[in-house]
């Protein structure tokens, strides 16, 4: 029978390794890897270190148990003649085997807590960067610096839905990374606005939950310039795949000069606010806004979820008075899932959006909603 | 004797109102049985969804809000349909046998805590036929994602969840006072088999959190539609307290799960390794420390959600300390099957799978309490696999060599060996090909819960679909062997069935008849 058990079992994993090794051969080689990161700050270099003491543990442990196991189920079969000796206890042995792993424990426990403490070292911050997890985007916040930009994520849906072929960067790429220099203590405080997301960058070994009304903390400090590509990693909503995140580890030189064009960005578009805009531009705006930011749930034709995201197609609010409107994307509606979009978007988007949503998809109301009326509904709240 | 059962030559009215007013203890085992092995195969239906539209990269078969009511149906139905029931459809048929007693203490409650389960289910599962859908929040149903942000259905689930709590809790009870009141003369507490052991422990863990999760779901009710505002941060709650309410039961539900699986494999491996248990009392002491420890260990499901360190420490320290029981029994079962003599029946191999499968799942179960590891692999597919090699290759490869193991005595009919073989190795390589591959991914850095998932990840995905899809079909064959043996196998009347088997269940006629230990054996 073992025998028979063996060629079954070789058979069929055989495939499965071939399999493997096949795309080995045609896959570039991070789609190969199968262990932890080592990543590039002293907190990811002390995660991968206590992960491989411990699996290296396991391994020795699970070597001799399961060596151990297989001699007998080997040497004591009753196929062989094995007769069964009688014996049901020990005290030695059995108070052996409970003491040393409990030795084994506390040993492993000092490089644990080493590693712990390394961890939350978040004191003495450079930069202090505010982490805001929206559904289904990230918010980045350098504090003191009058920066503020929301990062999504670019895979279009018709890559998604198959209707596009995928691109290399499927699914890791967003419409505007957080940016970072070397060699300075960054530190991340995360929050959440809706729902709980989590903030990974593997790299970093950074994952801290965001949670509605908390702060975390976690910390960065690397030499290496590159892209780091993580992901958020508590359910979050139907756009918890859809919500990447992209760190830009950038030379200080080259940070602080993009710090300043981020800035000056600021101040450019405070100074346009008062465009008049015209009903097509709106229109165009307005559908990438909304593409972004609002289909996830209300849908791209307009016709929402029934039970769950309301249809925007002939609705009352799309098709009543323009404040209304103007109120519930700038308030959000207690007790929902909508929620407020006035930090997420600008003046200029959320009318947009609005025109877009009073006249997309047989909504004919015909209006123009300007960024002044945003500008003036929250000015008089 | 009184009157036997009656059977569906008596007509299809008696027959139908036998299973639905039965008091005994057999039956109603049977019945929990039956009911589990259908939530199983729904609750599998959802994972061949769920491991379908994963198959490949990018959105083929469903969308994500559906994705995400799968993977929340699937868990809720595994954990809370398919594999407690199916411990507490053993307990009944075998608690009694066990200890020499005639029924379990209290058979109309019994009889209640089967069949209000059905309807909970049927609650739950209405939910995705409805406007809004099914749950979609995960089966850890983190607020405020289930409360704020839930479909209306959220209600149902509550009323379902509920309606569990209340089964689970009254079957308990039942198996507490059968344990506490009915022993045969002579069956000491330290005399009883292992399985009853930790089926006692088991239920005092679920009289102790069952009703935490009921407070957990109420406080959500009210915060949903009483304007409370528990979990709700802006109203002055804290969504971290639910994570620590949800998990003071989480923790030790996962050990109510896993310790009648440890009671079933300590009855079978001594039976084919045809030697007494070893350190018998050392596996009742190191269950009673694990359920123990259960109760401490709760917010090592949290260490990212930025506890102070301190609290992070010390879950870290108490979590590390459960290897130590954990391994005492390993080590024990290892040790009955040295200097046996043994042999390789389908119940024997589900038990040694068990034992590898499960030191493996508590492996990388250690490796997750190292708190700064963990910040890596939290909510990645490496606790996925972590947690499915602990509750598949658990509890579920140990409920079914428990079938096997104790079908003939049910029946009095031979299952098919070689089938029972055939399915043990499908399902023993179909399961590590799902599983071992997720180990990669989550290290990689996939995310659990996730519909999609970046191209980097996109072999390990289909690796593991197929694995998944074979120990799928390995439980079709199971069905057919179990239907199989009921209706056309072997028949057998030997007493013992196995030739090393010991136990009062053994010294009942086979099949077992309607009615055992009327008279109480005497227990030297």
């Amino acid at each position: 029978m073992l025998k028979r058990a063996q060629a079954l079992f070789l058979g069929l994993l055989g495939p499965v390794i071939a399999l493997a090794i096949a795309g080995n051969v045609s896959a570039e080689s991070a789609t190969r890897q199968l262990n932890m990161p080592q990543g590039v700050t002293e907190v990811s270099q002390a995660a991968y270190d206590i992960h491989m003491i411990m699996m290296w543990i396991c391994t020795v442990i699970g070597i001799a148990v399961f060596g151990f196991m297989f001699y007998v189920m080997y040497a004591h079969r009753k196929s062989r003649g094995a007769v069964a000796a009688n014996f049901h206890e020990n005290h030695v042995v059995e108070l052996i085997w409970t003491i040393v792993p409990a030795l084994i424990l506390i040993v492993m426990a000092i490089p644990a807590t080493t590693a712990l403490l390394k961890v939350y070292d978040t004191e003495n911050a450079d930069i202090d960067i505010k982490v805001t997890g929206y559904q289904w985007k990230w918010q980045y916040e350098y504090i003191g610096e009058g920066v503020k930009y929301m990062s999504e994520l670019r895979t279009s849906q018709d890559e998604i839905y198959g209707r596009a072929p995928k691109g290399e960067h499927y699914l890791r790429e967003v419409t505007e990374p957080l940016v970072i220099p070397t060699g300075k203590k960054v530190r991340f405080l995360i929050t959440g606005n809706d729902v709980i997301h989590s903030w990974w960058v593997p790299d970093f070994g950074v994952k801290r939950d965001a949670v509605p009304g908390l702060f975390t903390a976690a910390w960065a400090k690397t030499d290496q310039p590159g892209t780091y590509v993580g992901e958020c990693t508590e359910l979050c909503g139907l756009g918890h795949a859809f919500m990447p995140v992209v760190v830009e580890v950038k030379e200080e030189a080259e940070y602080n000069e993009w710090l300043a064009g981020k800035k000056a960005e600021a101040a450019e578009y405070a100074s346009t606010i008062g465009k008049e805009w015209t009903f097509d531009e709106l229109m165009v705006r307005g559908e990438d806004v909304y593409n972004r930011s609002c289909a996830a749930c209300h849908q791209a034709d307009g016709n929402g979820i029934p039970g769950v995201f309301p249809a925007l197609k002939d609705s009352p609010i799309a098709l009543g008075a323009k404040e209304g409107h103007i109120a519930v994307l700038i308030d959000g509606v207690a007790g929902t899932s909508m929620q407020s979009f006035a930090d997420q978007l600008s003046e200029v988007d959320i009318a947009a959006v609005v025109h877009y949503e009073r006249n997309a998809w047989g909504n004919d109301v015909g209006d123009v909603t300007q960024p002044i009326d945003v500008l003036n509904y929250k000015q008089g709240q | 004797m009184a009157h036997g059962p009656a059977t569906l030559a008596d007509g299809w009215g008696k027959y139908i109102s036998r299973w639905v007013f039965t008091t005994n203890h057999k039956d109603i085992g049977t019945l929990y049985l039956w009911f589990s092995f259908a939530m199983f195969i729904m609750g599998g239906a959802f994972a061949m969804i769920i491991r379908a539209e994963l198959f490949q990269p990018g959105m083929q078969l469903i969308k994500p809000e559906f994705f995400n009511q799968m993977t929340t149906m699937h868990g809720l139905v595994m954990v809370f349909g398919a594999i407690m029931p199916a411990f507490v459809g053993l307990a009944n048929w075998l608690i009694p046998m066990m200890i020499g007693a005639p029924d379990m203490a209290l058979p109309r409650m019994n009889n209640l805590s089967f069949w209000i389960l059905p309807f909970a289910f049927a609650i739950l599962t209405s939910t995705l036929f409805m406007e809004g859908g099914g749950p979609n929040f995960g089966w850890t149903f983190y607020a405020p994602l289930s409360t704020t942000y839930a479909p209306d259905t959220v209600n149902y689930f509550i009323f379902g969840v509920h309606i569990m709590g209340a089964s689970s809790i009254m079957g308990s009870i039942n198996i507490i006072a059968t344990v506490m009141n009915m022993r045969a003369p002579g069956m000491t507490y330290m005399k009883m088999p292992l399985f009853v052991w930790t089926w006692v422990i088991t239920a005092f863990l679920l009289v102790a959190v069952m009703p935490v999760l009921a407070g957990a779901v109420t406080m959500m009710l009210m915060d949903i539609n009483f304007g409370t505002s528990f979990f709700d941060a802006a109203g002055g709650g804290d969504p971290v307290l639910f994570q620590h309410v949800f998990w003071f039961f989480g923790h030790p539900e996962v050990y109510i799960i896993i310790l009648p699986a440890f009671g079933v494999v300590s009855q079978i491996i001594p039976t084919f390794s045809r030697k007494p248990l070893f350190g018998y009392s050392s596996m009742v002491y190191a269950t009673a420390a694990i359920a123990f420890l259960s109760f401490v260990v709760w917010a090592h499901h949290m260490f990212t959600v930025g506890m102070p360190i301190a609290g992070e420490l010390y879950f870290m320290y108490a979590t590390m300390l459960i290897a130590v029981p954990t391994g005492v029994k390993v080590f024990n079962w290892i040790t009955t099957m040295y200097r046996g003599s043994l042999t390789f029946e389908t119940p024997m191999l589900f038990s040694i799978a068990f034992v590898i499968l499960f030191t493996f799942g508590g492996f990388t179960g250690m490796m997750l309490s190292i708190a700064a590891a963990d910040m890596q692999y939290h909510d990645t597919y490496f606790v996925v696999a972590h947690f499915h090699y602990v509750m598949v290759a658990g509890a579920v490869f140990s409920g079914t060599a428990a079938v096997y193991y104790w079908l003939p005595k049910w029946c009095g009919k031979m299952y098919d060996e070689t089938m029972g073989k055939v399915q043990f190795w499908i399902a023993f390589i179909g399961f590590n090909i799902a599983f071992m591959p997720q180990h990669f991914l989550g290290l990689a850095g996939m995310p659990r819960r996730y519909a999609d998932y970046g191209l980097q990840f996109a072999d390990w995905n289909m690796v593991s679909s197929i694995g998944a899809f074979m120990y799928g079909g390995a439980q079709i064959l199971f069905l057919f062997n179990v239907i199989r043996t009921i209706g056309w196998g072997k028949p057998t009347d030997d007493p013992k069935v196995w030739e090393g088997a010991e136990g009062l269940e053994w010294t009942v006629p086979t099949p077992a008849p309607y009615h055992t230990f009327a008279t109480p054996p005497e227990v030297k």
